[in-house]
């Protein structure tokens, strides 16, 4: 498996042969988003929902075999689309390398710009909230 | 006579810049307009040659000051028919206009038992200054029901009129909707059971004739900010009666006649609830953009306004998954519209990479999203300097959108 980074680089060169075009930039970001793991309906409760968020994102994690397993929704597509980079970079790794991972794509993607204070700071909450989960498996994984 | 749509746009510097590579198409007038190049130098001029605090200063600056503050006020005592200028209260915008009359008209004339009655289109500062009051003083808060094409259901309102009734407080024209209520026959019927009325004027005040003495209501609300005017300025006019009968607002400098540390008495209207120094170089400014307004014609700007909303409707009616929001058969400039199957941050988000400005998510409206089952809308509202080819362009962004997924 690819480390963090490369996969991090990956998506970065996958965004440049858009170029700086910012309708398709959404519109592929709009795409990606349909390559989500179906999100279990049982899953969709209030209580899995991240705060900050101005869309509606649901987010649940379990471990498995010391990996971290994340599925995710939203009812925004450009935010699917967000979080399925985001999975894409995280899934099926340790709570330790999520822990240390420096995940700069975002505004490297030129995503930044494009969603503005409002949006960041939602997507700020998602990753966090990514790395809590970590952090309560890694924790348990240490007692 | 029609719009000079360049004349206009030549007096709006903002119009002129691209957006994300685009020339900026600003469709989010509902939320504030711009302003017009004499209102930037009104407030330029004021801060460069006559800043001074206003009507205690014995000096010129403070009196030229002084003089431009209260000539506002008068422009704006024409501008809605008031009788008389100390009718015009300067607040800081709608929301404190509202809360101004929730919290001295409330507190004096309803109590417990008594009921105020709003619509279903309120914007949440025209619900909530109203629950806080009913909380506080066990009053009732009652709301008259709409259709799904966004109008007010008459006979329920009539319904829900008593002589428990002592304020109706609704909206003049809906900020998510564009519907225009029918206020004149509101007030009446309201009158008819003894109470008053508060009109929240935000947005009818922009793109109507308002003339507070032929609908004889007893309380106007509105914001300079969405009349090409200043930021945090806002307007409650109330009738001279009522503003001598309800206590002042706020306490502080300028609102009071004698202060000793037994008892103060209070200024005489409207001064009373102009407590502290106002936004001088606001309220001066101010004038001006009703200068712009009137100038151009309120009819002129009104009839453009109608002609982009109906050329908008026109060009995205058979779109597929096109859905209007709102087909109230008396609007404002407002186009309120989903895209089937998809979110409305998404659709605001693809518009901005064209530089088209538009609002999307509930509006402030959530009990009104609730009752058309949706989470939000995008919202489209026209000002004077839009043109057609806006619309256009718009139109183009728009379908290109509901055929990602409505093919």
């Amino acid at each position: 498996m690819s480390t963090i980074a490369a996969i991090q680089n990956e998506i970065v060169a996958e965004f440049e042969i858009l170029g700086d075009d910012r309708e398709s930039t959404i519109f592929y970001i709009m795409e990606l988003g349909g390559n989500l793991e179906p999100y279990p309906e049982d899953l969709r409760k209030d209580e899995y929902i991240i705060q900050g968020c101005q869309s509606k994102v649901w987010l649940v994690a379990e471990e498995k075999e010391g990996k971290v397993h994340y599925r995710a929704d939203s009812n925004t597509d450009i935010t699917k689309g967000l979080i399925s980079l985001l999975i894409r970079v995280l899934n099926h790794r340790s709570p330790k390398e999520i822990l240390e991972a420096d995940l700069d794509f975002i505004p490297r993607i030129g995503m930044g710009s494009i969603l503005g204070s409002q949006r960041s700071n939602g997507l700020a909450s998602m990753m966090n909230q990514m790395k809590r989960y970590a952090l309560a498996f890694q924790t348990k994984q240490n007692a | 006579m029609a719009i000079q749509v360049n004349s206009i746009r030549s007096q709006f510097p903002i119009l002129h810049q691209e957006v994300n590579g685009n020339p900026l198409i600003y469709f989010d007038n509902a939320a504030t307009t711009q302003k017009p190049k004499v209102v930037l130098d009104a407030i330029q001029n004021y801060y460069e040659v006559d800043n001074s605090n206003i009507h205690r200063g014995a000096h010129t600056l403070a009196d030229r000051a002084t003089r431009q503050f209260e000539e506002t006020r008068e422009s704006l005592r024409e501008f809605i028919g008031a009788r008389e200028s100390a009718e015009i209260i300067f607040t800081r915008g709608t929301t404190e206009s509202i809360n101004l009359v929730a919290k001295t008209f409330g507190s004096k004339f309803i109590q417990k038992g008594d009921e105020i009655i709003i619509s279903t289109l309120e914007h949440h500062s025209n619900i909530v200054p109203w629950q806080m009051l009913c909380e506080q003083n066990g009053a009732t808060l009652r709301v008259i029901p709409i259709t799904d094409a966004g109008e007010l259901i008459w006979d329920e309102f009539e319904k829900l009129l008593s002589p428990k009734t002592k304020l109706v407080s609704v909206v003049h024209a809906s900020n998510a909707l564009g519907t225009i209520n029918p206020v004149k026959r509101i007030i009446d019927a309201a009158h008819s059971v003894g109470a008053k009325v508060l009109l929240d004027g935000a947005q009818s005040t922009s793109h109507l004739d308002v003339d507070v003495r032929a609908l004889d209501c007893d309380f106007l609300a509105f914001s300079a900010h969405k009349l090409y005017g200043p930021t945090g300025l806002g307007v409650l006019y109330g009738k001279r009666e009522l503003l001598e009968a309800i206590p002042p607002f706020l306490g502080g400098g300028e609102m009071i006649r004698e202060v000793t540390f037994e008892k103060t008495t209070y200024n005489t209207i409207p001064f009373k609830f102009e407590a502290g120094t106002p936004s001088i170089a606001e309220v001066i400014a101010f004038k001006p953009a009703l200068d712009f307004i009137t100038s151009t014609g309120k009819q002129i700007i009104h009839h453009h306004e109608q002609d982009l909303l109906q050329y908008a409707v026109d060009l995205l009616k058979d779109v597929k998954g096109v859905i209007p929001v709102g087909t109230a058969s008396e609007k404002v400039a407002v186009f309120s519209f989903n895209i089937q199957s998809m979110h409305p941050f998404d659709v605001g988000q693809l518009l901005d990479a064209k530089g088209i400005a538009v609002r999307t998510g509930h509006h402030c409206t959530q009990p009104l999203m609730r009752r058309l089952g949706l989470e939000g809308t995008v919202r489209a509202s026209f000002a004077a300097y839009n043109t057609r080819s806006e619309v256009e362009v718009f139109a183009q962004a728009v379908t290109k959108i509901a055929n990602l997924k409505n093919k």
